[in-house]
């Protein structure tokens, strides 16, 4: 029984702490605020140099064989960082749905592309402001020959205005698969509450595409999914961490406001809800990189807890900074509308736990 | 990071499933069975059970070989906890103080003496023992203990009164935590006594509780003498000895009483369909459904904080402060579901025992529930540990009455 990470993951979260602290300080994610196709190439093009894209992906791809918990405290410090970049797309979603689905070929075709950076996959899948996952899903790919096109649109995908590639979610008729889109997509930034992300529309119209071998959405979609719940992790740490510190510097009725229960209470709640959060989101990357039997059911607890519970820490942490997290100027609320908008990607609670309750036969 | 079970530990779970299995009482947890529900036919119940487990050496997994136990490791007693609570087996009850509080206790700080002399005497059921901890001015002030224990010659005499005390009408002996010292800081004036329940001027009165069960007493002694070599280990550092018993309060129990809540959300489910609102199962109606579903999930994340608990005991040796952030996760998660449940039986909730919805099990676990955010340090004393402890944060000011302004 070992339910941690092992020396050398923390060591590699320790460095990826470091270097970010250096070189994405948060006055470089605020350079990208008013920009909705922005990200940070400088930063993509470091992370590379250091190997990160190619972490999780086996050898034989241009990766350095590790596995996708290799990444996972990764992905915090990313998101403890607001880095601007496209990882989370690329690497931990796209990346892991074409490892899962994709036939030998398909996986040297695509990956060392993005294992080195060089090329940026995004993964689309809702269609509607409700629309989550399979049920949802209302476009179709139509068979020409041996070659298949796509119509329609896909909304909310995340980093799409940086992207070469998409892979998408599809319906076939009979069942959902991923496809793989590289020409023909038509992408429209469009505005984020999170201002540090970018996303966009992406319109097909008789976009060439090609199904990866394994059917269903499943597993690739755990992976996804595991993924945020990491990253927000990381997110919330630092909503934690910056809340206790204000509240031993803030001092009102003579005292630091940390020194009053209210206060006190507020934060030994949220330190709860993240220790738990943790155990959730790290039990289901655990889950789905070793193909537990309960590796959906451990996404939907983890994905249905960590959007509910952080979305309520990172609202405890603006309070519990009071008016200063109320300016722009302050950085509460780059982590508020990060966790908000992760709430809801890829499912929120309610959608997930309708999940839960079929799997557990209610 | 690997959760998987070794082969030797997969051969315990399959001896101590296997015994279980040919030991249970006849009838146990089929339909019809009726559990003991006095407070009376539980201790005869359980008295025969609890001897059963200690006879096969199951009653002292934790102890050390050296002192009769069977000098389990620590994941070994979680797999039998796991497999009793698997199998709805009965919990300990009559002898858990023993096994649980008082013993691990007499080993850290007894004499040798001591623990010859009460030791095997808890391993083989001849004596039960209570724990004399709170006191009605010292639940979470728990270092504000009153009880006096004066040294007249070789003898202590003992006055004051305590609450909360299980077993106390039944014990045979009390580890009682009592005041030696009125000169001192609270905390450094407090030592333990091992107190024989039957001496004179020991009154202990069964507490009538919010279930109208009496498993807890009121127990007041008046000039009672017990000698002085029953202290038990050095004067004045009873304050530093409790800490100790409260520790093993909890620990390897954690993952058991997981099971134990899902044994229970499994059987609330049950009732969720087939009880009916506005036409359909209450499991499938919209608002009921989520915090079921809720519900389950909050479980499963009590088994995913166990995991991470249990490897910080095996990394570092001891549970990290997150031992407090476990307490209060899970009981104020236990608050929650038995509100639920609560809520599944509706209208049959006003009800109650045999007239009740599913004989008033809802009903008892809902005012039980106050026990889990309240006993062991409550809701608001884990966050104050929380805070200060694990967060950093400064420790308020005590609370004072303000001088009157002159006018």
């Amino acid at each position: 029984m070992d339910f941690d990470f092992s020396a050398d993951q923390y060591g590699l979260r320790d460095e990826a702490r470091r270097f970010l602290e250096k070189q994405c300080p948060v006055s470089h994610v605020r350079e990208f605020l008013d920009d909705k196709a922005g990200w940070s190439r400088d930063l993509w093009k470091q992370m590379a140099e250091l190997g990160w894209m190619a972490l999780p992906f086996p050898e034989e791809y241009g990766g350095l064989g590790q596995s996708f918990l290799d990444l996972v405290l990764l992905l915090g410090e990313l998101g403890r960082a607001l880095a601007p970049v496209p990882f989370l797309s690329s690497v931990a979603m796209a990346g892991q749905v074409i490892l899962a689905h994709g036939s030998d070929e398909q996986r040297a075709r695509f990956i060392p592309g993005i294992a080195s950076g060089d090329r940026i996959a995004a993964l689309a899948v809702s269609e509607q402001p409700q629309g989550f996952g399979g049920t949802s899903i209302d476009m179709h790919a139509t068979q020409d020959g041996d070659s298949w096109r796509l119509n329609g649109e896909k909304k909310y995908v995340l980093d799409a205005p940086a992207a070469d590639l998409f892979v998408v979610a599809v319906c076939t008729g009979e069942q959902n698969r991923w496809f793989v889109v590289e020409e023909g997509a038509r992408v429209t930034p469009q505005i984020t509450y999170d201002p540090t992300r970018s996303a966009g529309s992406v319109v097909f119209e008789d976009a060439a595409a090609e199904p990866l071998e394994a059917p269903f959405l499943f597993p690739g979609l755990q992976f996804a999914t595991a993924a945020v719940c990491a990253e927000m992790i990381g997110a919330s740490e630092k909503i934690l961490d910056m809340t206790v510190e204000y509240s031993k510097q803030r001092e009102q009725f003579g005292r630091p406001i940390g020194s009053f229960q209210a206060i006190k209470h507020k934060c030994a709640e949220m330190a709860t809800e993240l220790e738990a959060s943790r155990a959730a989101a790290y039990y289901a990357c655990w889950a789905v990189a070793s193909g537990a039997e309960d590796a959906a059911l451990s996404t939907h607890i983890a994905k249905s807890y960590c959007s509910d519970q952080l979305a309520h820490l990172a609202g405890e942490g603006v309070q519990g900074h009071g008016g200063i997290a109320f300016t722009w100027e302050h950085d509460m609320h780059l982590y508020l509308k990060r966790i908000k908008t992760m709430q809801v990607f890829l499912g929120d609670g309610p959608y997930h736990r309708e999940r839960i309750a079929r799997i557990v036969g209610l | 990071m690997d959760l998987a079970f070794s082969p030797e530990e997969n051969a315990f779970r399959h001896e101590i499933r296997a015994w279980i299995r040919n030991n249970l009482p006849a009838g146990w947890g089929e339909p019809g069975f009726e559990e003991p529900k006095t407070f009376e036919d539980r201790l005869v119940f359980s008295r025969a059970w609890e001897k059963k487990l200690a006879d096969a050496g199951w009653a002292g997994i934790s102890w050390p070989k050296d002192y009769g136990g069977r000098g389990t490791t620590l994941m070994e007693q979680i797999i039998f906890h796991e497999e009793m609570a698997a199998a709805r087996a009965p919990q300990i009850f009559i002898n858990f103080v023993g096994i649980n509080l008082a013993g691990p206790t007499i080993m850290a700080h007894g004499s040798e003496e001591q623990k010859k002399r009460y030791l095997p005497k808890i391993l083989d059921m001849s004596e039960v023992w209570c724990q004399g901890f709170s006191e009605p001015n010292a639940g979470s002030d728990l270092a504000n203990v009153q009880t006096k224990a004066v040294l007249d010659g070789d003898h202590f005499i003992v006055n004051g009164q305590k609450i909360w005390t299980s077993f106390a009408h039944v014990a045979d002996w009390c580890l009682l935590l009592c005041r030696t010292d009125s000169t001192v800081a609270k905390h450094k004036g407090l030592s333990y006594l091992l107190v024989d329940m039957h001496s004179e001027g020991i009154d202990p009165r069964p507490l009538k509780q919010i279930t109208g069960d009496a498993e807890f007493d009121e127990v007041f002694f008046t000039d009672v003498r017990v000698p002085r070599t029953q202290l038990l280990g050095e004067i004045n550092m009873g304050w530093t000895y409790a800490n100790t018993t409260l520790a093993n309060e909890r620990g390897p129990a954690f993952l058991a009483h997981q099971i134990r809540f899902r044994n229970s959300l499994n059987d609330l489910f049950d009732s969720a369909k087939r009880t009916m609102r506005d036409g359909v199962p209450v499991a499938e109606h919209p608002a009921f459904r989520d915090r079921l579903a809720r519900a389950y999930a909050e479980v499963e994340i009590m088994r995913y904080i166990g995991y991470r608990l249990v490897t910080s005991i095996l990394r570092n040796g001891r549970p990290g402060v997150e031992g407090s952030i476990a307490k209060l996760y899970w009981s104020e998660m236990v608050r929650r579901f038995q509100e639920t449940s609560i809520a599944i039986a509706g209208l049959g909730g006003m009800l109650d025992d045999e007239d009740g919805f599913d004989g008033g099990k809802w009903n008892r676990g809902f005012s039980m529930s106050f026990a889990q955010t309240i006993a062991a340090g409550s809701s608001e004393i884990q966050k104050n540990i929380i805070s200060e402890r694990v967060l950093g944060m400064p420790r308020g000011e005590v609370w004072a009455p303000k001088p009157k302004e002159k006018v």
